[in-house]
């Protein structure tokens, strides 16, 4: 029978409908085990993504399948927790007080009795919400000032142990070639964030919940922020940004903000010739200062198998301290969520990084839970504005305060 | 019988063309339907639910219920930072397509008098159109304006023995706006000049011999009474796309300024403020539809007043 090109057409056009009506959703699945999704975002260290697969195959009680996902993941992971393609399992910078408060994770309280006591009880309060955890601590990260010691020494300058250090240590050692600090491309807004609030003995938010930086001491230190900038002590437009030690590495700055996963790359390339430091502290009641954070793992709460995600979780995160130690340091450099872990681990006993640990555990701050991101942006704006265009720090952090009282009052309600 | 058989045939010819009519109708939305249900499934119910998200206080969810009427809409007008940046694309358009338009009128008719080598040419000059904008962007901030003393537009200044620059960190000149503007240029220029161009080759040769003939001198006089009115329709197109485009401007912006950590509270255009605070990590769904639909309304309102200043679509007398 011949086949006019409209009947091929129609034919074609039904053939479609069903393949894509009946196409593969990589959810539900079948066999004896469950099918789990879980989601890690894109880390840059070789060798961590086939070794969170290798955890994965190991587990016995379901089937789970690792989803590693490059770009924005905060994003991606906020955007399909609204939908039921979301993952079963997934580690987060939070989870966000929104994302506990509207139900889209599930609580984890049950999966740390008894080994609670374990975990960092910095990063640990920052997953937890009345009393209820909701996220287990996977490894934390921390944030210092590394510095070329054989530079500092050159020009005579010892390292800074006061904000005032700091800045005058900054212009001391910048020349023609080489600037003083590194902040960031943006001059320290986005990577130092809450961090010298902390270090003049203030916070984000305070333990009755209300804005801690309403205090004469935030304006005088953010204020002394921008005479690094006005001074031109500041690396600013580097081709990788404060995460990437390449800067200190290739003499653009004598020191330099950026994490403790950038210590093996400084050490490689610079030998003993780093040191690290806390951000330094400022005013009467100032402390040194370092944000610490802590990817968790969280369950959703629209997944299909939402108990066998919590008893994977529970078996990755909680019992197989074997994975959770070969996650943090044999890869990246990170320091276990389990005091006992880190207490073990021997890459944290000398030299800078046992300085990192040390500052962790003495002067780590997380961003509080009640910390909104529209808070964040509002501190953000007024932390740039006071930085770069030396705006009067008082009444941006005014402005400031208002939205962070606003959200306060929301999320408090 | 011939009355008969008459009518016999013309009950048939009704029923065949009421078939006909039928199988039109039926492959009319054979081919139009998938499109149809498409532009409705992905536009329009969106749109919808976007209005509807706006009337919600929608954080984290989809499918709110707690209703707060206009409490967004009026949050967001109370809202210095997105006041502020519907002001910076007021800027931002202010300044692109008057430059843009420029910019490609002139090298239309550049191109247009060239002798030789016209299509080389006219190649080369669209060609940026089709880099994507994610890609420019990066080129503009990690090689041609990057901070340091070794990016190609310090290493210039350097060699007139001028400090290296921070082009996209400084704001006091901000020199941000040279990239932004410059990156923007330098993709779309080439294609409004092909627009340019078709207008141009439109324009009968035989009104350019008639002003010769009146005495027109060639250069300015032609190109004032001759070229340019003849070039409304383009033109008119022309400003109404770079006018949408520069208020939907996202890419070259976020690329350019954001970092991992956020973006800074200066040339931050509606679409980065909404992406950030509201549709973004903020998940505040409701305040962000209600954004949406302000700017979404802004550009209607700008694009109708413009369309009927330019007489947009009224038939050439």
């Amino acid at each position: 029978m011949p086949i006019n090109r409209r009947q091929l057409l129609t034919g074609g056009t039904g053939l479609a409908l069903t393949a894509a009506c009946g196409s593969n959703t990589g959810r539900g699945g079948g066999g004896s085990r469950p099918r789990l999704s879980q989601w890690y975002h894109q880390y840059g260290e070789a060798g961590t993504r086939q070794a969170v697969a290798r955890y994965a195959a190991a587990y016995p009680d379901a089937d789970v399948r690792v989803e590693w996902r490059p770009g924005n993941y905060d994003q991606q992971t906020a955007a399909a927790l609204l939908t039921d393609a979301g993952p079963d399992v997934f580690e987060v910078n939070g989870p966000t007080l929104d994302q506990i408060r509207g139900g889209q994770v599930a609580d984890l309280t049950d999966l740390l009795q008894g080994v609670k006591d374990d975990f960092d009880p910095v990063v640990l309060a920052q997953k937890t919400h009345d009393g209820r955890v909701w996220g287990i601590p996977q490894t934390i990260d921390t944030q210092l000032l590394y510095y070329r010691k054989s530079l500092l020494d050159a020009a005579g300058v010892r390292p800074p142990h006061s904000l005032d250090e700091l800045v005058d240590a900054a212009r001391r050692l910048t020349d023609r070639r080489t600037k003083g600090l590194f902040l960031g491309n943006d001059g320290g807004p986005g990577a130092l964030d809450g961090t010298p609030l902390y270090a003049a003995g203030l916070s984000f938010v305070t333990p009755e919940g209300k804005p801690g930086f309403d205090d004469p001491a935030a304006a005088r230190t953010l204020g002394k922020l921008h005479r690094l900038w006005a001074d031109k002590s500041l690396l600013l437009g580097a081709p990788a940004d404060w995460s990437d030690p390449s800067a200190l590495i290739q003499g653009l700055t004598a020191m330099q903000w950026s994490g403790l996963w950038a210590l093996p790359q400084i050490r490689k390339a610079l030998g003993d010739d780093v040191g690290a430091l806390p951000f330094p502290p400022d005013g009467p009641a100032g402390k040194p200062a370092v944000p610490v954070g802590a990817y968790a793992s969280a369950v959703s709460t629209r997944g299909a198998h939402r108990d066998q995600a919590k008893a994977f979780v529970r078996w990755l995160w909680v019992q197989r301290t074997d994975y959770q130690q070969d996650f943090a340091l044999s890869y990246g450099f990170h320091i276990p969520a389990r005091t006992s872990l880190a207490r073990k681990a021997t890459a944290l006993t000398q030299g800078p990084a046992a300085e990192a640990a040390h500052f962790t555990r003495a002067y780590g701050y997380a961003q509080p839970l009640l910390w909104t991101t529209a808070a964040q942006t509002a501190y953000r704006d007024a932390l740039t504005r006071i930085v770069k265009d030396g705006a009067d720090p008082e009444s941006q952090l005014k402005a400031a305060l208002r939205t962070a009282e606003a959200e306060l009052r929301r999320v408090r309600a | 019988m011939t009355a008969v058989t008459t009518a016999t045939t013309a009950a048939r010819n009704r029923r065949k063309g009421n078939h006909r009519k039928r199988n039109h109708t039926l492959w009319f939305w054979i081919f139009v339907g998938p499109f149809a249900a498409g532009l409705a499934l992905f536009t329009y119910v969106p749109l919808g639910w976007s209005v509807y998200l706006s009337f919600f206080d929608a954080h984290n969810t989809v499918t709110p219920s707690d209703f707060t009427g206009l409490d967004n809409y009026a949050a967001m007008l109370a809202d210095p930072a997105f006041r502020s940046s519907l002001a910076t694309f007021a800027l931002f358009t202010a300044f692109i397509v008057p430059a843009t338009y420029a910019l490609s009128l002139a090298l239309a008719l550049a191109v247009n008098r060239l002798r030789f080598a016209q299509a080389f040419f006219r190649s080369v000059f669209f060609l940026p159109a089709a880099c994507s904008y994610v890609v420019a962007a990066l080129v503009w901030k990690l090689s041609l304006f990057n901070g340091v003393r070794f990016g190609l537009a310090n290493t210039v200044l350097g060699w007139f023995g001028a400090e290296p620059v921070a082009w996209l960190a400084g704001t006091d000149p901000p020199w941000y706006w040279l990239v932004l503007v410059t990156v923007r240029l330098w993709l779309q220029t080439g294609f409004y000049m092909v627009l340019f161009l078709a207008g141009l080759q439109r324009i009968p040769p035989r009104l350019y011999e008639a002003a010769a003939l009146d005495g027109a001198r060639p250069g300015w006089q032609t190109f004032r009474h001759i070229t340019f009115p003849a070039l409304r329709a383009t033109s008119v197109a022309v400003v109404l796309l770079l006018v949408i485009g520069a208020f939907q401007a996202f890419d070259e912006f976020y690329n350019l300024l954001s970092d991992a950590r956020g973006y800074p509270p200066y040339a931050r255009p509606p679409l980065v403020y909404l992406y950030y605070t509201a549709l973004g990590q903020g998940q505040n769904l409701g305040l962000g539809s209600a954004g949406a639909v302000i700017l979404a309304l802004v550009i209607a309102v700008v694009t109708v007043a413009q369309a009927r200043l330019t007489g947009l679509g009224r038939k050439e007398e």
